[in-house]
């Protein structure tokens, strides 16, 4: 049985704009999947459709089993959904909003109590429980909305851009804090324009564009489509110009900082072999995190032009 | 699923709501209303003689009660209801398994609730000028409590449909008064010639009011049982028009 199971998923808003044109995706029990698309893909009207925020016009959405026309207490209730903005009561406390959250799901309230602790303490938000959320910071109320998603122990997690606007602090905090939810058994469907986000965590991948899914893989095999990968090298002295050595495309970005795209059927010892006898001594080197980033806008710009 | 849970939850978030503001929702209602019967009622009232038998403080405390009950169950819906549209926060109901006459009776209910509190505490108030002996309570209960569900269901569809702030006004402001002060707070329809008490007829407000009044001072212009019969007849229109709207997601979903 799949966490999440869609198929031919088709919406047209009132305004005639068709924001998903027949979408078919499965996510298995367990995944940490990455659901990726430019602004406009149709990224948040499946989201929305999933979480029952916005009508089908048609097609079918199961999650863990449970049809959302049929079942759809029983779907619902698999679900968490942490959205984009904030979009809690700003004056309430933030143990109201967590604790609110669980009674709609039908939580006892002795039980909800507990869970309600259990997660803002797993969100480091304890000390803030009876803090009116308004006066919390950008990232804490994210972190208020993931605890709110969890309350009910969800089976099924959606984080819609979760890390957006949060500075790296935060953002790394939430994404060890993903990781030990999706270890502990819950899958989760992440969106997110932090493409290195998305390579780090996520097994799986689909990547929708204009209202269509154009990708659906798992991640090491798209990765692995890549022919080119881009090292940042630090070196020991400062050049004036970029080296040229036949088969790489090297660029100086400072005085001591070359970025290079080494193809993967040539490799990296020829490279250094070649910097070594120009007297070249590197220093450093990593890899720019940015391979999804080039797949993803390929992926992206070959199906735009078909669509032409 | 045990949806009594999702209920209470609503229905607490609502009382904790009204009661947390208690100066914007629960005191204003006790001044203004101490006013009028101190300047309708002991002040003019004394000059007017009776109407219907009853003395015209006593005749005007049904009216001033209920039509506090009309306004405060209607406000206490819409803009709540409003507030969680325009904050997003519906979405935690939406996304939640709570079906749609969950959500429905749970905001109901908390404005039947302001809108008894209101009136229990505007009765208080008239206590301290009036010393009315309730002739029918169960009359004067029931449809107290029906008037405030109508009018709570009325704040609902006026917060579904409403896109911004003004659209929570419009209808308190411009319809919903009119209809309370002509409804025969402060006077008996059989005072006014005969086109105008048939127009006064088409008022939904009159009713109720003289119900409530026959409940409390066994004194009314219009028939009880008719009374009880429009308001639930209004009260099922309502809660099919509310449950068909949130069916549709109209006002709430894309």
């Amino acid at each position: 049985m799949n966490a999440l199971s869609i198929s031919n998923l088709k919406k047209t808003y009132n305004n005639g704009f068709e924001a998903l044109k027949g979408i078919d995706l499965e996510v298995k029990p367990g995944d940490f999947f990455a659901l990726l698309g430019p602004n406009g893909a149709g990224k948040s009207t499946t989201i929305g459709i999933i979480s029952s925020l916005v009508n089908q016009s048609s097609g079918s959405v199961s999650i863990f089993g449970h049809d959302l026309k049929t079942e759809r207490s029983l779907a619902k209730s698999c679900l968490g959904l942490v959205p984009q903005e904030v979009n809690f009561n700003q004056f309430d406390t933030v143990k109201s909003i967590v604790f609110n959250q669980a009674g709609y799901y039908g939580t006892p309230r002795k039980l909800a109590l507990q869970r309600t602790e259990h997660c803002l303490k797993q969100m480091d938000l304890w000390d803030k429980r009876d803090t009116i959320s308004r006066r919390l910071s950008g990232g804490m109320k994210r972190r208020v909305m993931i605890a709110r998603a969890m309350v009910h122990a969800p089976r099924l997690l959606i984080l819609d851009e979760p890390t957006a606007g949060v500075d790296i602090e935060i953002r790394r905090s939430m994404w060890k804090m993903m990781e030990e939810v999706n270890q502990q058994g819950t899958t989760i469907i992440l969106t997110t324009h932090y493409l290195e986000e998305a390579e780090s965590l996520c097994r799986n991948i689909a990547i929708i564009d204009q209202g269509r899914i154009v990708e659906n893989t798992d991640m090491a095999s798209l990765l692995a489509r890549l022919h080119v990968d881009h090292f940042v090298l630090d070196l020991a002295e400062p050049l004036a110009q970029a080296p040229v050595i036949a088969g790489y495309q090297i660029e100086r970005i400072a005085d001591k900082v070359l970025d290079v795209a080494v193809p993967k059927e040539i490799g990296l010892n020829y490279l250094f072999n070649q910097l070594s006898e120009k007297n070249i001594k590197v220093v450093s080197l990593k890899n720019k995190s940015n391979r999804l980033e080039q797949l993803f806008m390929s992926l992206i710009d070959t199906k735009s032009a078909g669509n032409k | 699923m045990n949806y009594s849970i999702a209920f209470r939850t609503i229905v607490t978030k609502e009382i904790f709501r009204f009661v947390r503001i208690w100066p914007q929702t629960l005191l204003p209602p006790a001044i203004t209303t101490a006013l009028y019967f101190l300047i309708f009622g002991k002040l003019i009232g004394g000059r007017i003689g009776e109407i219907n038998g009853a003395t015209y403080m006593d005749y005007i405390v049904p009216g001033i009660i209920l039509m506090s009950v009309i306004s405060h169950s209607y406000a206490n819906v819409v803009s709540s209801f409003y507030s969680t549209k325009f904050q997003r926060n519906i979405e935690e109901l939406l996304v939640a398994p709570v079906p749609n006459w969950v959500i429905l009776s749970g905001y109901v209910s908390g404005g039947i609730i302001r809108g008894l509190l209101v009136g229990t505490v505007v009765a208080s108030i008239s206590l301290l000028f009036s010393d009315i002996e309730v002739k029918n309570p169960y009359v004067a209960l029931s449809i107290m409590i029906l008037t405030a569900t109508l009018f709570s269901l009325a704040g609902f569809i006026n917060a579904v449909l409403a896109e911004s702030f003004d659209d929570i006004s419009i209808i308190p402001n411009f319809i919903l008064t009119p209809l309370s002060y002509l409804g025969g707070v402060f006077y008996s329809v059989k005072m006014l010639p005969d086109i105008w008490q048939s127009i006064s007829l088409g008022n939904p407000i009159l009713y109720m009011i003289n119900a409530f009044r026959y409940g409390l001072i066994g004194v009314t212009d219009v028939d009880i049982q008719l009374a009880f019969i429009m308001t639930i007849v209004f009260i099922l229109v309502l809660t099919l028009l509310s449950l068909f709207l949130l069916y549709k997601g109209i006002g709430i979903k894309n």
